[in-house]
């Protein structure tokens, strides 16, 4: 399904808006716009809302082979995965421009700027280490996917929890979370990317884009950063040229918008973790929020079951006795092989036999009929001329000329017979 | 056979919210206990040619598992929510177009293919398409006892001989779609399919209750 056009009027609107320092939603030229963590009810879940724009990160792992340059180091694997919910141009299974760049771009953002201690997922060195997988969903596109996306995925790495491992000589044992606590990962920093874009050739700088806005942008700026204001990457693209100002004022605002969300984030960590510990209820079925008129919810409900058992006893009594099946119900054609052909039947012999005939009896005469006339046909083409030759005319006229009455012989269902006869009939008269 | 009569059979809390998000057409969450299935429809739209029909709407199901790319068991589950949505919806009515559903899991705690269900006749409530009648999925345990459990929790499918999942419609309450597996008898079919019919009434309940307090305040 395509994306709907952008109209030139809905172009000109926003590039005049943009002119006059005014945004769509209101917002003013720096302003992020609001952003919401949830988590999911296992380790690792993150939901995040940027505006409209929704994102879901899960971490997950799994013991792997390391690669052969670093036998002890863990691997960190990344995967957006731009889901058609998120935008009707989105497609399933396929690698589009856009999904290649982000990925590369968180990529760059978290497995570059090593922010996770790789080292410390290394289980038997040069055999086994951890695979750290961080697949991020989008849920629903409304621009700055990559922010949203670099804000999920960070934070899920900070909540996952991988299982402990106990190491007895050569043998590994993963301990499940009743067992043993499961561990944190180290995060050293944690990097958090910031998008500007630019409209008419740079003269104009909005942050956080929404979708409308990133239709009519001329270029973008992602610039990720860690709250002590190291910059980890930075990534220009839509063949802008940016002055040096430009860049350095960027990376200013980014330090300021990246401490924010940080904070946000450490809250929001802090927040699932105290919720956690009381043992009261988390998740994302707690998160739905209920003062909403879209969303209700029902407690637990028990189902009456009474009359059940009575229910099912009168069905099946109504139903049907079903068919007894039989085995194999193929006749066997000559030079068909099957399991018992040519040999003496040990067991259920007569009844196998009686049940065959009784499902063929039908069958057979039908086929009968079907068979008899193949017969005749054959004995008549046998009898008439024994070559089938391309030609059917000079055939065809011997078998009029020489038996004439013999072909409604069996009258009503041989149409296929009639009409050769009919044919036969007519065409000497050509 | 004296089975389930003193069990209590129940449905775990479920919740519903709808359009939640703001770019496909229709779109619900439904939350069964800790599962939850987020659901988005696009559609009656554009077709691709090769996939159109000519007297009719295509539909398209997509799973998105929570981790990895789709697999045959997602795929099994597309085509289970597909002909339930096929035998629900007026498709008749928006020939040459399509309508996609997407539904992503955002927990699976057991009985995956029913609220994935229910989260999906939501969004096709939301996007607004006539159905010929509304479905809901309920899923049903039969453990080693033969205690017949419903909606089961992840734990409860896995120490479960059967498991039985069914569509079933809001009028006749008829089975429009059945998934089983395990072994079972005839019995235990018949009881889980009145089970089911008996709790999907409590589900359409909800669905009533939740649209009318949607609606509540528009006129």
């Amino acid at each position: 399904m395509k994306d709907t056009p952008l109209s030139n009027c809905e172009r000109d609107f926003l590039l005049k808006a943009i002119e006059e320092k005014k945004r769509l939603d209101g917002r003013q030229t720096y302003d992020y716009r609001k952003i919401k963590i949830t988590f999911g009810t296992d380790y690792g879940c993150c939901f995040v809302d940027l505006g409209k724009t929704r994102v879901m990160a899960q971490v997950s792992c799994e013991l792997v082979a390391p690669k052969e340059n670093r036998p002890n180091e863990g691997v960190m694997f990344f995967n957006i995965e731009l889901s058609p919910m998120a935008s009707p141009a989105f497609e399933q299974g396929r690698q589009s421009e856009l999904s290649v760049k982000l990925n590369r771009q968180l990529e760059r953002c978290f497995r570059n700027s090593k922010c996770i201690d790789t080292e410390s997922l290394c289980v038997v060195s040069g055999e086994k280490v951890w695979q750290i997988r961080v697949d991020v969903h989008m849920l629903n596109h409304d621009g700055n996917l990559m922010d949203a996306a670099s804000v999920a995925a960070i934070t899920a790495l900070c909540h996952f929890r991988r299982p402990d491992v106990g190491i007895q000589g050569d043998e590994v044992t993963v301990y499940s979370p009743e067992e043993r606590d499961p561990i944190p990962l180290s995060v050293y920093h944690m990097p958090i990317s910031v998008s500007f874009s630019f409209f008419q050739q740079g003269t104009y700088l909005l942050v956080d884009p929404c979708e409308r806005e990133e239709r009519v942008m001329d270029g973008l700026l992602m610039i990720a950063m860690n709250k002590h204001r190291e910059i980890c990457s930075i990534q220009s693209s839509g063949g802008i040229m940016l002055l040096k100002e430009q860049v350095m004022r960027c990376s200013k605002i980014a330090s300021v918008k990246v401490s924010e969300i940080t904070a946000l984030i450490s809250k929001a960590l802090e927040n699932d973790k105290k919720a956690r510990k009381e043992g009261g209820k988390f998740g994302f079925a707690e998160s739905m929020p209920q003062e909403r008129i879209t969303a209700l919810k029902k407690d637990e409900t028990s189902v009456e079951m009474s009359d059940v058992s009575e229910k099912a006893d009168e069905i099946i009594q109504k139903a049907e006795v079903p068919h007894q099946t039989v085995p194999s119900p193929v006749v066997p054609v000559a030079g068909v092989g099957q399991i018992g052909e040519d040999l003496q039947h040990t067991w259920g012999l007569d009844d196998e036999d009686d049940d065959e005939e009784e499902e063929h009896k039908e069958d057979s005469d039908e086929e009968q009929d079907e068979k008899n006339m193949d017969v005749e046909h054959e004995k008549e083409i046998r009898g008439c001329v024994v070559e089938i030759s391309d030609s059917e005319e000079e055939e065809v006229i011997i078998l009029q000329a020489e038996k004439p009455g013999k072909t409604p012989i069996k009258t009503g269902s041989d149409s296929h017979q009639k009409g050769a006869a009919a044919a036969s009939r007519k065409r000497p008269n050509k | 056979m004296e089975v389930c009569r003193s069990s209590a059979v129940s449905l775990r809390e479920f919740g519903c919210e709808q359009s939640l998000l703001s770019r496909p057409d229709g779109s619900a969450s439904f939350v069964q206990g800790d599962t939850s299935v987020l659901a988005g429809v696009y559609g009656p739209a554009e077709v691709k040619v090769s996939k159109e029909i000519y007297d009719r709407a295509t539909v398209e199901v997509l799973i998105q598992p929570k981790v990895g790319l789709p697999s045959v068991r997602e795929r099994s589950q597309e085509q289970c929510v597909r002909e339930t949505c096929e035998a629900s919806l007026l498709l008749s009515l928006h020939p040459r177009s399509s309508l996609t559903l997407v539904l992503q899991v955002l927990h699976d705690d057991g009985s995956l293919l029913s609220c994935s269900l229910n989260s999906a006749c939501m969004a096709l409530m939301d996007a607004g398409l006539p159905m010929s009648c509304l479905f809901c999925g309920v899923t049903c345990a039969i453990d080693y006892d033969g205690k017949i459990i419903t909606d089961p929790s992840a734990a409860q499918e896995k120490g479960s001989r059967a498991l039985m999942t069914f569509a079933i419609d809001s009028t006749e309450r008829r089975v429009l779609m059945s998934s089983t597996k395990g072994s079972f008898s005839v019995h235990e079919l018949q009881q889980c399919i009145a089970v089911s019919q008996k709790a999907s009434e409590k589900i359409f309940q909800f669905y009533r209750d939740s649209i009318s307090r949607r609606y509540s305040k528009n006129l």
